[in-house]
């Protein structure tokens, strides 16, 4: 590509164009083809034809013809100090962006502007809501160069023109974490979700019309076994349980291919790098996304598991700062490993994982017994409304079970939650059935506060609350003489750096 | 807190100021109160009793508590309050977490010549901590210095 020079008004690639009007007609195509139906219906196809055609043609041509316009009309400019757009056909509209304000820029890539080799740029501001910057679409070394561009200058270093377009960004780049296609698929494994199977289960039940038999009706179970599975049908009550292992199989297989399925659109052929700005995300199959975290604004980190894939060694990896992903604070950083291959991550983002020494503190029993003892005199309330109501036989089951319940799930929070205090960091894990641990840096920490309600007056704890940027972390139930070692420790620390140090600028030594 | 000895009270207008605020508050239930004690047939005084009981405990005593349960501390460059009777918090904010800074007056605390500072941070928890029932004078003061202590920081 012949490469204009700066501060020149450009106009985006010219297939971007191409891109449009392929969206176009397939956006037009099934309204004809619905429209072409009903008229079909109607008898009279040659009339129509000659009627309708040349309307349809019209309709179409206008569009691409103003699709043109509107590409011939949008211009960028990189200049020294902004980004400008300038836009619209009819009434033009000029927007510059200041490079200080740009938070990042990420590079999106939709399965058909892929196709081309098209790239859809976006300056995120940190605006709230959708209205950052967008062009759409660029080639794809276009789109690496802006980033690189807006990078430098933010830096406020000198720009490099990268004048051979093998020179990209990949060149400093270090590999830190990449699935392998069947990695991505023991995930999806792991990604099977209830909720998928309830839905379907529902519309199962409420689009079984569309069904050739009734998935709930053992009977019609029953005759579908009949050809082949005569001689299970003559068993009766078993050929019921066969029916309703196969429907219920059935629903999980499907919650197993959402799950599979879901999980490789999304993550298919993730790559973690690491970059002179920060670590570099690539993941996607049909939707390509390609994000950069610079490393100096992680806040904090969290490691989380599911209870089954916790059993396997499975954790996932999150760093909270305060540019969003897609709508969540957290970026998925590593989203399937075992802890060999996240600990490297923790260690490019500048925190430690906990080690051996860290001194570990539990919540203050008095909490969990007063939680347990909650609980526990909600369910005599239960049993007690049973007797009342004349059902004395169940009245011993909420009590029971309830107690049993809430006295296992608060001793084994009291074994498993902890939380702990370095020179540097602060850690919390949290959870039993499926332990997460965050990470925070002691400096990076906005506000402290210590929070009592009246029963932990009484008793003597107290919640810890930290303010983070992008996230939220809280201790319970302390000790109250340990809730104030803590606030007092990490306010200690919060005073040595300002505000702008800790999001912005690269802190030393962390 | 256990170290709530250092901690500075509000302005005592404040506590005025609650008063008048549960006055009015006091005005809808009374007038809610004489609705129903209307319709229910007889002098019975069933919901004016009781209405009377918790309007006098709301002026006498509320205000009271309110006042004694808040309390808010400057030193070693942090913001620090403390507030709350029964679910009680003690929030503090080192100046050098501050983003910016407000001071706000409503229709009330004008009259009063009251003011309310709000701090703004960078966490979602605690986005913004606010500290009601200071002078006006006091409050803006407290805005210059928390101010100066950034641009300090910043240098």
């Amino acid at each position: 590509m012949s490469e204009p020079a700066e501060n020149t008004p450009r106009r985006t690639d010219p297939r971007t164009f191409a891109v449009r009007a392929v969206s176009l007609l397939s956006q037009l195509v099934l309204p004809v083809l619905v429209g072409g139906f009903a008229i079909l219906d109607d008898g009279d196809f040659d009339d129509v034809i000659a009627y309708f055609l040349p309307f349809i043609l019209l309709v179409v041509g206008a569009n691409i013809l103003f699709a043109y316009l509107r590409w011939t009309k949008l211009t960028y400019t990189v200049g020294d100090a902004d980004i400008r757009v300038e836009s619209g056909v009819l009434s033009r509209a000029a927007r510059s962006v200041p490079y200080e304000r740009i938070q990042d820029v990420s590079l999106e890539q939709k399965p058909l502007p892929r196709l081309f080799g098209l790239v859809e740029v976006k300056f995120e501001t940190g605006a709230g809501g959708g209205d950052d910057l967008k062009l759409a679409y660029l080639p794809e070394s276009e789109g690496e160069r802006l980033r690189e561009l807006v990078r430098s200058r933010r830096e406020g270093t000198a720009v490099v023109e990268a004048d051979a377009d093998e020179g990209d960004a990949d060149s400093g780049a270090r590999l830190l974490y990449a699935m392998s296609s069947k990695r991505v698929l023991t995930f999806g494994l792991f990604e099977f979700s209830l909720a998928v199977v309830a839905v379907v289960a529902g519309l199962a039940q409420q689009l079984d019309f569309l069904l050739p038999f009734e998935i709930w009706d053992w009977k019609a179970w029953r005759e579908q076994l009949a050809g082949p599975g005569q001689w299970l049908a003559g068993l009766g009550f078993l050929a019921q349980i066969i029916g309703g292992i196969v429907a219920v199989s059935s629903l999980l297989l499907v919650g197993v291919l959402t799950g599979v399925v879901r999980t490789a659109l999304r993550e298919w052929g993730f790559r973690l790098e690491r970059t002179d700005k920060g670590l570099r995300r690539r993941r996607g199959l049909v939707t390509r996304t390609d994000l950069v975290m610079p490393v100096h604004r992680v806040q904090a980190l969290r490691i989380g598991t599911g209870m089954v894939r916790r059993l396997f060694g499975w954790h996932s990896l999150k760093l909270v700062s305060l540019a969003s992903d897609s709508g969540s604070a957290n970026h998925e950083a590593v989203p399937f490993a075992q802890m060999e291959e996240i600990a490297p991550v923790v260690a490019e983002t500048g925190f430690d994982l906990p080690d051996g020494a860290s001194d570990w503190h539990r919540s203050a029993p008095a909490y969990r017994i007063d939680g347990f003892l909650l609980g526990f005199m909600a369910m005599v309330a239960l049993s007690i409304g049973l007797i009342v109501a004349g059902r004395a036989v169940f009245a011993i089951l909420p009590v029971l079970f309830g107690g049993v319940w809430f006295g296992l799930h608060e001793y084994l929070r009291w074994r498993w939650d902890r939380h702990a205090l370095d020179t540097r960091q602060l850690y919390t894990r949290h959870g039993w059935f499926a332990p997460s641990l965050a990470i925070a840096s002691r400096e990076k920490l906005q506000s402290v506060e210590i929070v009592r309600n009246p029963l932990a007056r009484l008793r003597g704890y107290a919640d810890l609350h930290f303010g983070l940027a992008g996230g939220r972390l809280r201790m319970r139930g302390l000790a109250l003489d340990d809730a104030s070692r803590i606030r007092d420790a990490v306010l200690e620390s919060m005073a040595r750096q300002d505000f702008s140090e800790v999001v912005d600028r690269q802190v030393p030594g962390a | 807190m256990d170290a709530d000895d250092d901690l500075t009270p509000l302005d005592p207008a404040y506590k005025s100021m609650l008063r008048l605020q549960l006055a009015i508050a006091a005005l809808v239930l009374m007038a809610a109160a004489t609705i129903a004690e209307v319709a229910i047939p007889g002098w019975t005084g069933a919901v004016w009793i009781p209405a009377l009981l918790v309007i006098a405990y709301a002026l006498i005593r509320v205000p009271l508590r309110r006042y004694n349960a808040r309390g808010y501390s400057l030193a070693q460059e942090r913001l620090r309050v403390v507030r709350g009777v029964i679910f009680r918090a003690d929030t503090v904010v080192p100046f050098g977490r501050v983003q910016h800074i407000d001071v706000g007056q409503g229709p009330l605390e004008r009259a009063f010549g009251l003011a309310t500072l709000t701090v703004h941070t960078a966490g979602t928890h605690n986005a913004s901590v606010s500290l009601p029932g200071l002078r006006h004078a006091d409050a803006t003061a407290m805005r210059e210095d928390i101010r100066a202590a950034i641009r300090r920081d910043t240098r």
